[in-house]
């Protein structure tokens, strides 16, 4: 069996599929577990047990509230709900027009700057309520200039 | 390429950057520094400096670990003071360089201090209280060589250990390990020539190293900063432990949710492979070791050395009972040496000085530095590296600054989600990996955070089990189940439902749980409960027998109160600022927070004027006086 179609390489498979189609879908898990020689269900398994994967399509720019400790203690729950209000999604969801989903993250590194949202890869530190509202919208590319 | 040939390149090097007549801007562009503007002040430094550019250079160098200073830069003028500057924004990097790089006014009204002594207006740094307690061994290089040029590395003295490494016996490194008695800076503090040695002496050709830089624990960011602002030294460390234990692949395990330590890493993965320092035949001679990244997926449990061996053989991430240990019986079933990558690190400098340089530092049981993530309510915030024994109280006051906005201590939680939580009584406690254990806490990978009075330790306790709960892996029935219940239990007495024998239960839970489960994970989920209910009993007493919550955070028990004499009455900015349209005005103009409402959003007290001050939270909420509970004319809620 050729190096390349070990088993070992499925995680990062993955990865490299959902960093280029933003999400994993059933064709694609499909195709990966057959090109592995491994069964739909085993790669599901796996796919499923880490918190990286996602099933459904992304939106085109991904909100990322942390909640690591420092973040929480720092107000991160707060800063969430905001998020969570101003996009009138829950977490987890994605914006109707598809343009923003929200989802927690445990902690990127960054405490000193508690509490701290990722979008895209940019970080904004000491987030409150009010600055939530004043970043999303300039972020939404269909709010009035 | 033979060692001598690379030393004489490198210095080439280094004497044309540092020696000569340029002068060098350095500016910290690891992650804390980028989210607070560093590129913005690279790009301005770079725009200043036009027409300068023989004279002059823009380098990134990583992070020295003063987080709540970045940005920082510092300016290295030949035959001056080398300076360093706090806070810096795009709009003052002209007058920096007006005043410094074109003229002789070093601005040291900008200043942090300077890297060089005896300046008799400046600030020396090292004698900054915030550094003068610290023996930065592991942050030597940080913010001050650029991870982005091996040839810095080189120049400080790097791959000068696996240099000498490769011309001893492994028996002889061994040894010097054993002297220096380092013991692993993941958490455990397992002995790490106990660990090397049983490697070694394992059954089997093929053997591999790992390097944990996995680094779950909310809180923790040493590792972070290591791989983006030194990444050579973990790859030095990784060569001397293939050398010793006979392994010639290593792997480095590193979370994804670090992607520019993952960059950083590969661009020295790369130079250093260049250069004839990783790969085959490693400065001639004929030891072979290369390297591979391999990026975590999101589990917190893949931190666990089983649970990552797993995850790199393309499995879910379940631990696996030990023995037989990954040392004897680890990756795809050969011997395995896991280590973290601050104790990889250290390995470099112990061949070079010696185990007893080592161990000449910190406590008997505990020698070295330990390097720290300071976070939550201080002044200063970072990364801090002190000889183990250090008090907790020098850590938090003397370097930490102490709690910021003035506000009062009250406890600290180290060791992550796997540790515990300490009060005022037990700040003398030194740090060190048998003092932490006995107050109940662990050393875990580094992480302190400082809470103050406005912090809930039952809604601490809460939001750690809540962590452990979603990153169980469910292999165990105990931690699986048992830590859903620990947090609904919590939940509960959060929200005032509990009663004094949910305390009994959740002592008894937890000791069940940490007796029936598998790794350590499970094992230490329940620590943030059982130290929360040793040390701050009286705060689960107030939330169960008079639903109060004393630092008045948990939501239920919590009513946000408009004081009337405080009251401007004549500006609107609570009224706009709440979501839920809960504010309205009396008759007499005074706003008034509907508690029927209210959300708890807490938007109101951010937003009213701090001459006025005008809006507090109350705990219980039957504090909130009848009259000024709700709209009058609204129908009551109640049944």
């Amino acid at each position: 069996m050729s190096p390349r179609r070990n088993r070992r390489h499925l995680i990062t498979i993955l990865q490299d599929v959902q960093s280029r189609e933003g999400y994993l879908s059933h064709d694609a898990l499909l195709q990966a577990a057959k090109f592995l020689g491994m069964s739909s269900a085993t790669a599901w398994g796996v796919a499923t047990f880490y918190k990286q994967f996602r099933f459904t399509p992304p939106g085109r720019q991904s909100v990322r509230v942390c909640l690591g400790t420092a973040c929480h203690l720092a107000g991160g729950q707060l800063v969430l709900d905001a998020v969570a209000r101003e996009l009138k999604i829950e977490v987890g969801g994605t914006t109707e027009d598809r343009e923003f989903d929200l989802d927690r993250v445990a902690c990127i590194g960054c405490c000193a700057l508690a509490p701290v949202v990722t979008i895209g890869k940019d970080v904004y530190p000491g987030m409150t309520p009010v600055k939530v509202e004043e970043v999303l919208v300039a972020l939404n590319p269909l709010s009035p200039p | 390429m033979t060692p001598r040939r690379i030393d004489r390149l490198v210095r080439m090097d280094w004497q044309a950057l540092y020696k000569g007549e340029t002068t060098h801007i350095l500016v910290g562009t690891a992650t804390c520094g980028r989210a607070a503007g560093s590129m913005a002040v690279l790009e301005a430094f770079r725009r200043e400096i036009a027409g300068l550019e023989g004279k002059v250079q823009v380098s990134e160098v990583g992070c020295m670990g003063l987080c709540s200073y970045e940005p920082l830069a510092v300016i290295i003028k030949p035959g001056d003071f080398s300076v360093c500057y706090h806070h810096v924004t795009p709009q003052v990097v002209p007058q920096l360089v007006e005043g410094y790089i074109r003229g002789d006014d070093p601005c040291l009204e900008l200043a942090l201090g300077t890297l060089e002594g005896g300046g008799e207006e400046a600030v020396y740094i090292p004698e900054l209280d915030l550094f003068k307690h610290q023996e930065r061994v592991l942050l030597r290089n940080c913010g001050y060589n650029s991870p982005l040029e091996i040839s810095h590395y080189i120049a400080s003295g790097g791959y000068r250990g696996l240099s000498m490494a490769l011309k001893l016996k492994p028996a002889q490194i061994l040894n010097e390990l054993e002297k220096s008695g380092l013991r692993g800076r993941g958490g455990a503090g397992f002995p790490t020539a106990a660990k090397w040695a049983a490697c070694s002496q394992a059954k089997g050709k093929t053997r591999y190293v790992i390097c944990n830089a996995d680094e779950g624990d909310p809180g923790a960011f040493m590792d972070r900063v290591l791989l983006e602002s030194d990444p050579h030294a973990i790859l030095e460390g990784m060569a001397i432990a293939g050398y010793t234990t006979g392994a010639r692949r290593g792997y480095i395990y590193i979370r994804d949710e670090y992607p520019l330590a993952i960059e950083r890493l590969k661009i020295a993965l790369n130079q250093a492979t260049e250069k004839g320092l990783l790969g085959r035949k490693i400065l001639d001679s004929g030891f072979s070791f290369t390297i591979e990244i391999v990026r975590g997926a999101g589990a917190f449990v893949s931190g666990e050395e089983t649970a990552m061996i797993a995850a790199i053989e393309g499995r879910r991430s379940w631990p696996e009972s030990r023995p037989p240990y990954p040392t004897e019986a680890g990756l795809w079933g050969r011997p395995t040496l896991v280590n973290n990558v601050k104790t990889l690190a250290y390995i470099p400098l112990i061949v070079q000085k010696g185990g007893g340089w080592f161990a000449g530092t910190g406590t008997g049981n505990s020698p070295g530095t330990a390097l720290f993530a300071l976070a939550g309510k201080l002044e200063n915030t970072g990364l801090a590296e002190v000889p183990m024994g250090t008090s907790l109280r020098t850590l938090i006051y003397a370097i930490g600054g102490g709690i910021k906005k003035g506000r009062q201590f009250k406890a600290v939680q180290i060791g992550g989600p796997s540790g515990g939580c300490l009060p005022e009584s037990m700040l003398d406690t030194p740090i060190d990996f048998d003092s932490l254990k006995e107050a109940g806490a662990i050393m875990g990978s580094g992480g302190v955070i400082v809470m103050d009075e406005d912090n809930c330790m039952v809604d601490t306790a809460r939001f750690f089990i809540d962590f452990s709960r979603q990153e169980s892996c469910g292999k165990c029935t105990q931690c699986r189940i048992g830590t859903f219940h620990l947090f609904s239990m919590l939940d509960d007495i959060t929200k005032g439902k509990g009663a004094l024998k949910s305390l009994e239960d959740l002592q008894r839970l937890s000791l069940d749980i940490k007796e029936g489960s598998l790794c350590g994970l499970g094992k230490a989920a329940p620590n943030p409960v059982l130290t929360t209910l040793r040390y701050f009993r009286n705060e689960y007493e107030a939330h169960v027998l008079e639903q109060r919550c004393p630092a008045r955070v948990c939501r239920e028990l919590t009513a946000y109160y408009i004081l009337p004499e405080k009251c401007y009455r004549g500006c609107d900015h609570c009224v706009l600022a709440c979501p839920a349209e809960a504010i309205f005005s009396d008759e007499k103009g005074v706003k008034v927070v509907d508690q029927e409402k209210c959300t708890k959003c807490g938007s109101c007290e951010l937003v009213c004027p701090a001459e006025y001050n005008a809006v507090i939270r109350m705990s219980p909420v039957r504090l909130v006086p009848l009259n000024r509970r709700t709209k009058p004319g609204t129908p009551s809620k109640e049944p």
